[in-house]
């Protein structure tokens, strides 16, 4: 059977505890937000700042099925009908191939432009796609942490949530901080009504002297609602009904390249793609979810090349674990670790990263994990948003080297 | 702790236990609310009125050689039909008179999510919703065991292609993780094991019950969490719920959804466990809930979920949605996929998020937008009547009190009662459980 889920999966914020709230729960100080903001209109972003946008797929994208060791005779061997024969994908060389359904992707590393990172995962790996999502969310594979990885990159460096947005409705944990939130933004732009009801309606985002928490938090959110609105409120207006339905993440990816060009001061966007929690009948709904993926990045990819801003944008692809090696009765395949984490843009040193783990040397039927994702993490958070990675993954001393030309 | 007024505490039973007070509702004391909300289920007369549709299968999958359009045609079909079921759901929330049953068949829902996206038979979402509604306030034990073979369950985790031999590990793992054990109570090998036990079932779109096929069950021994047994089905469901951690687990997942995002302390756990019993019996279990200090502490505040707003909202303000046309009803449906939540499509087997999560800035357009919706067909009476509007909307509401920011903002559309209404149901005082 296959799989069609919804694509915006927020599926772990239940399990992990981590929310946007939570967020706010340090007695977030209301910095002077509205200064910020219309200083950010006068003096857009530097049009030499990285701008990274995460592409989070949920489900637990089957790796071996991504990049594809096609002539293995392991793998072969122990997928049968699952496996993807020598001739069928698409090769990078190394004895390694993409899938069928990636050729914007194979374009992308013909030209360069994608960094295929082999094997990364973390230790002790947990095969539950909530704990697993949190741990690659708040880079903590040890212990629960109230904030991810980028939220505390947001705490770090500022107090203002357009610095990162996510065009979700419902906001990935992984974007939550301490003291700071990233912005959500729906696909369809924010469309407000004018008039008396729309400044009745603004005027609930007052903050209120002894409020309960949730209440304030409530309030607080109609403030940030207009606060966006007027800095990122007419990029999009009215765009949607006329064009062409596309995927949902094209339609994601639409919104951010227009962010981008347009120069809002946001260095963070997440997006999100679902329904890869495939465990039968996994090869034709996972090509089908790959090809999706493929037709909203490489067109995507292809539009921020055209300008100085989309120039400075690398884009992370990872899931929350691979799959195991062996396929089960169903032709489909339960939960596994490590897997391929795909990097791309113009600053990226395109190629192989990390080895390729073994098929014969398993845990436990599992991979074993070549690369540690926050290695990864940190060379992003560095060479991308210029910022010292220890703020983000404290003792955490691992870089990715070699990642970006 | 600052302790609720028992008005406010009768506001928040309904808050959690049902879809919020209805007009009149806060006029009874806590100890009637309770045990009208908890009490034995005798007829409901706007639950009767309300009857689940009959929604036929679902169309046959289209051939391999089927052109595009009659692929569309039966996607289309199905989507007709969900939305069917979900404005039905919706419907039956705001028509019962007891709206216990529905808000635990609610939290259920979230509990065994099951989303139609790939079961993609709504006949089978609603013999799944009709199943966690006889059980909602019944046994946890009853429950598990018909949610472990429920068709609708089998197709969403697999357990319909999982047969003896290279096992499916989907179902079993996430019985254990997210319906009855939690993380950390089970180990890999007794994921494995227990995709065993639960081999040889097989659930079809078009037919209604699940059935287990003997040739591909594993009838050999298994050894999970401990014990080796031929397990099946039923008898890993009840090794399962045997095990201690369950009822904690359970009792923190209900005082995480009614309570608070603040786990249960340890003397309270115990208090919840015990009148859980050995029995699993879930209105014991409800009541212990309504029992604990901190269900009156105010500090135990809950963000609403959009459907637990909007109920709530249709419910006040006495908006039927089976009494609207095909076209405003699909325009709810549209508003609360705009929030993040349509019934019947969990984002995933975990559920819905929680707090923060839905005070997003798209969630709160679309909640202006639906509360717009549902004011242009309130009938909103009393309010123009009354001398204080403001005062009045908050009755209707249920709201214990409005804030002076709040009073600020509706003092400026008083004039116009459906933009009050509107500007009412989007205030924090009514976004959030207080």
């Amino acid at each position: 059977m296959t799989i069609v889920q919804q694509v915006n999966r927020r599926r772990f914020l239940t399990a992990t505890g981590v929310t946007a709230a939570a967020a706010l729960a340090a007695g977030a100080t209301q910095v002077d937000w509205g200064h910020l903001m219309s200083a950010a209109g006068e003096n857009p972003l530097d049009p030499d700042a990285g701008v990274l946008v995460v592409v989070t797929l949920y489900g637990g994208n089957d790796g071996l099925n991504t990049v594809v060791p096609a002539s293995d005779s392991a793998y072969l061997n122990a997928r049968s009908e699952l496996a993807y024969q020598p001739e069928e994908v698409l090769d990078l060389g190394e004895g390694l191939g993409l899938n069928p359904g990636m050729k914007g992707f194979k374009s992308l590393w013909d030209g360069g432009q994608l960094a295929v990172l082999r094997g990364v995962g973390y230790p002790k790996p947990d095969h539950s796609h909530f704990r697993s999502m949190a741990i690659w969310q708040t880079a903590s594979p040890e212990t629960s942490v109230p904030t991810g990885w980028l939220g505390r990159w947001l705490d770090a460096t500022g107090d203002d949530p357009l610095r990162a947005v996510s065009v979700d409705p419902v906001l990935p944990p992984m974007l939550a901080g301490e003291r700071t939130a990233a912005a959500s933004l729906p696909v369809g732009g924010l469309k407000l009504p004018e008039g008396a009801l729309g400044k009745a309606f603004e005027d609930l985002g007052a903050a209120q002297p002894g409020e309960g928490f949730w209440q304030a938090r409530a309030a607080r959110s109609v403030n940030d609602l207009h606060r966006a609105v007027r800095t990122l409120g007419g990029s999009e207006k009215d765009k949607g009904k006329t064009q062409p339905r596309k995927g949902e993440l094209a339609a994601q990816l639409d919104v951010v390249a227009g962010l981008i060009e347009a120069g809002v001061p946001t260095r963070v966007y997440s997006v999100s793609l679902g329904g890869f929690d495939t465990h039968a009948d996994e090869r034709g709904t996972q090509q089908r979810l790959l090809t999706e993926l493929d037709g909203a990045l490489a067109p995507f990819a292809q539009r921020l090349a055209k300008s100085d801003r989309g120039k400075q944008a690398t884009v992370l692809v990872y899931s929350e674990f691979g799959r195991r090696v062996t396929a089960n009765a169903s032709q489909g395949t339960d939960h596994g670790t490590a897997g391929p984490v795909l990097v791309l843009g113009p600053k990226v040193k395109g190629g192989f990263h990390g080895a390729e783990p073994s098929l014969t040397d398993l845990d436990d039927g599992d991979l074993k994990l070549t690369t540690d994702f926050r290695d990864v993490y940190a060379s992003l958070v560095e060479d991308v948003l210029g910022t010292d990675a220890g703020k983000v993954l404290p003792g955490h001393s691992g870089r990715m080297t070699g990642l970006f030309t | 702790m600052v302790v609720l007024s028992e008005r406010a505490a009768v506001r928040r039973l309904h808050d959690r236990l049902g879809f919020g007070p209805r007009p009149g509702d806060l006029d009874r004391g806590f100890a009637e609310t309770r045990d009208r909300l908890l009490g034995g289920g005798g007829p409901d007369a706007g639950a009767a009125a309300t009857p689940m549709p009959e929604i036929g299968p679902p169309p046959g999958k289209p051939g391999k050689n089927a052109d595009q359009a009659e692929k569309q045609q039966a996607r289309k079909q199905v989507q007709a039909q969900a939305a069917q079921a979900a404005g039905w759901w919706l419907d039956r929330m705001a028509a019962a008179d007891v709206a216990s049953v529905e808000r635990l068949t609610w939290f259920w829902h979230g509990h065994f999510a099951t989303s139609e996206q790939k079961v993609r038979s709504p006949r089978l979402m609603l013999a799944q919703n009709r199943t966690q509604r006889e059980h909602a306030l019944g046994s946890f034990t009853d429950l598990a065991r018909a949610m472990v073979v429920d068709p609708a369950m089998l197709l969403w985790l697999d357990g319909s292609s999982n047969k003896a031999g290279k096992p499916n590990e989907n179902l079993a793992r996430e019985f254990m993780e997210l319906f009855t054990l939690g993380v950390g109570h089970y180990s890999e090998d007794d994921v494995r094991e227990a995709a065993r036990a639960l081999t040889g079932w097989s659930a079809k779109r078009d037919t209604d019950g699940a059935q287990l096929i003997a040739k591909r069950h594993d009838d050999g021994v298994k050894k999970i969490l401990g014990a080796s047994g031929d397990f099946d089905a039923q008898s890993f469901a009840d090794l399962v719920l045997g095990r201690p951690e369950s009822a904690s687990f359970v009792a923190g997942r209900v005082w995480f959804r009614l309570v608070s995002a603040a786990p249960p302390p340890a003397d309270a756990l115990n208090r919840l466990v015990a009148a859980y019993g050995s029995r699993r019996d879930i209105r014991a279990l409800l009541r212990a809930v309504t029992d604990e200090p901190a269900f009156r502490d105010s500090a135990t505040s809950l963000v609403k979920q959009p459907v637990e707003w909007l109920a709530g909202l249709l419910r006040a303000l006495g908006v039927r949605p089976g009494k609207l046309d095909d076209k405003t009803r699909a325009q709810l449906l549209t508003g609360l996929r705009g929030m993040g939540q349509v019934p019947f499509q969990p984002p995933s087997v975990g559920g819905w998020a929680a707090g923060g999560a839905w005070l997003t800035t798209s969630a709160g357009v679309a909640r202006l937008h639906l509360a717009q919706l549902v004011a242009g067909h309130a009938d909103l009476g009393a309010v123009t009547k009354a001398r204080d509007k403001a005062a009045a909307i908050g009755d209707l509401l249920g709201v214990d009190a409005w804030s002076d920011r709040t009073r600020a903002a509706l003092a400026s559309v008083a004039g116009n009662v459906r933009q009050l209404s509107t500007v009412a149901a989007c205030a924090p005082e009514y976004a959030v459980s207080g």
